[in-house]
């Protein structure tokens, strides 16, 4: 418990400690350039792979659960729509990304951190912090919803190809039941679960690499850690959001 | 000049540092020396501040550095270059890049002035033809040369060596410590390099602290250190039978010609 207490006052003091001014706007403005494509594009394959996967086998399994004759067709395109907004876009992809991205921040932390890197720049009087960690977390914030946003469109036209493609629904019944009873919320919602995600898994993975003391071992145990806590707090904060807004 | 007086610092119950005196002066290599675990490294992360020490003052040309104000301590550290013992290059950047990174961060010059700055540290340090490699294509002794480029870019007033010549073969190491002391010369820096490396100690030691399991137990130069007659400084320097035997030879012929 004391332990628990000394990482979260820990991780307070890390993020206060980013807000400084920076010693020079045009290079911190290119670190956060560089993080956007770090974590933009590194992720762009597994995001787009992973959400026409789950649109096609969420249409499939929906389908294969509604037997009755009374249930109209195009309603599995509005669970489609519902679940990819308000959980699976979000929730599964975020996931996802807790493991890309988060390892990849939480090992180049620890790297620097063990080849005294970090030391090197706090010589040099730069606010490590600053330039470290908050292009990282701002970065997400940019990139993290974006590709949330293309998820759900992905997500929806994988249903959308295995639905038709199959047999198991019409273009037409599809297309009717993914303008049925939309309620604009549930993609605002999505957003805010992106944003709240995005700046856990950029947060706490920071937070383990720059703390890591060691060697090779340790940030490898820093970025399992990272990756692991990330994904409970992901959980948490999903049960939380929801039974907040909804 | 670097003051450090009664800098004692320690890690839970173990003592690394106990009360350390001495006075690190421009101009001058001053060395800290001592073996495994004596407390060097942590010694200079006290001085640079990476450590923060228990109690006792440092004052770098007079002001206080312990108790400074954050933006004073940010302002006196761009005067501070410091060479690790790992080179500390960031890998993600070219050698071009490396020693432009404090130009970029904190000078206002133009591209072309900066180009000229770094070519002229990477001439200084003997480097030609690796402007576009990487960290990782570099040898060990490269690596160094560019970690020095890097600390003196910025024309330092103190510069830090934290190990240079670890993992250097005997010739790699004397350019690494020739250099240095051409450097502290010429633009009189204050340097303070933390080594157990004996070549370093001879050639370039115009001060040494001899730190003993965290407290100063000897001070002099390299002059002094073959005729001292402190049984731990002399166990530490003289540790094989052949350089007790030229100690032995040294202090004979200091006799002779004394009588």
């Amino acid at each position: 418990m004391i332990k628990l207490l000394e990482h979260i006052g820990r991780y307070l003091i890390m993020l206060g400690g980013m807000f400084s001014k920076p010693e020079n706007a045009r290079v911190y403005w290119k670190e956060l350039i560089h993080q956007c494509s770090e974590i933009g594009i590194g992720s762009v394959g597994i995001v787009v792979t992973i959400s026409v996967f789950l649109g096609a086998v969420t249409t499939v399994q929906t389908a294969y659960q509604l037997i009755s004759p009374l249930v109209q067709k195009s309603v599995i395109a509005q669970i489609i729509r519902d679940s990819t907004f308000l959980e699976l876009s979000p929730t599964v992809v975020c996931i996802v990304l807790a493991g890309v991205v988060g390892s990849k921040i939480a090992s180049e932390l620890g790297n620097m951190r063990v080849s005294e890197q970090i030391d090197a720049l706090e010589i040099m009087g730069i606010n490590t912090k600053t330039y470290l960690i908050l292009p990282k977390i701002v970065a997400s914030f940019v990139v993290i919803p974006c590709l949330i946003v293309i998820s759900m469109f992905l997500s929806i036209w994988g249903g959308y190809l295995a639905g038709t493609l199959s047999g198991i629904m019409s273009e037409q019944q599809f297309t009717q039941g993914l303008l049925k009873e939309f309620i604009p919320f549930n993609l605002t919602f999505g957003l805010i679960k992106a944003f709240t995600f995005a700046f856990i898994i950029s947060s706490i993975s920071a937070y383990f690499g720059y703390n890591v003391r060691g060697g090779a071992l340790e940030i490898g145990r820093a970025s399992t850690t990272s990756v692991v806590v990330s994904c409970v707090l992901i959980l948490f904060a999903d049960y939380g959001l929801a039974a907040l807004l909804l | 000049m670097i003051e450090i007086s009664g800098i004692s610092k320690s890690f839970g119950d173990k003592v690394v540092l106990d009360d350390i005196s001495c006075n690190m002066e421009s101009g001058k290599v001053n060395l800290i020396i001592g073996s495994s675990g004596s407390g060097k490294t942590v010694l200079i992360k006290c001085i640079v501040g990476l450590v923060q020490a228990d109690q006792g003052e440092i004052k770098y040309d007079g002001v206080d550095f312990v108790n400074m104000e954050d933006k004073d301590r940010k302002e006196l550290r761009t005067k501070i270059g410091m060479l690790f013992q790992g080179s500390a290059l960031f890998d993600s950047l070219t050698v071009e890049q490396n020693v432009m990174f404090p130009l970029d961060m904190f000078t206002k010059k133009s591209v072309t002035e900066k180009m000229h700055r770094v070519n002229e540290v990477l001439d200084r340090v003997n480097l030609k033809d690796t402007n576009k490699k990487f960290p990782a294509e570099l040898s060990g002794g490269m690596k160094k040369r560019v970690a020095l480029a890097r600390a003196i870019v910025l024309n330092p007033k103190y510069l830090f060596c934290d190990e240079p010549n670890s993992g250097l073969d005997p010739q790699t190491s004397l350019v690494i410590d020739r250099l240095i002391i051409e450097i502290t010369k010429e633009y009189n820096i204050t340097t303070i390099m933390n080594t157990h490396d004996m070549n370093t100690v001879m050639e370039s030691g115009d001060h040494i602290v001899y730190l003993y399991k965290g407290k100063k137990q000897w001070e002099g130069s390299n002059q002094d250190i073959i005729y001292n007659k402190d049984p731990y400084l002399n166990d530490f320097i003289f540790a094989s039978e052949f350089l007790r035997e030229a100690k032995n030879t040294r202090m004979k012929h200091r006799d002779t010609a004394e009588k």
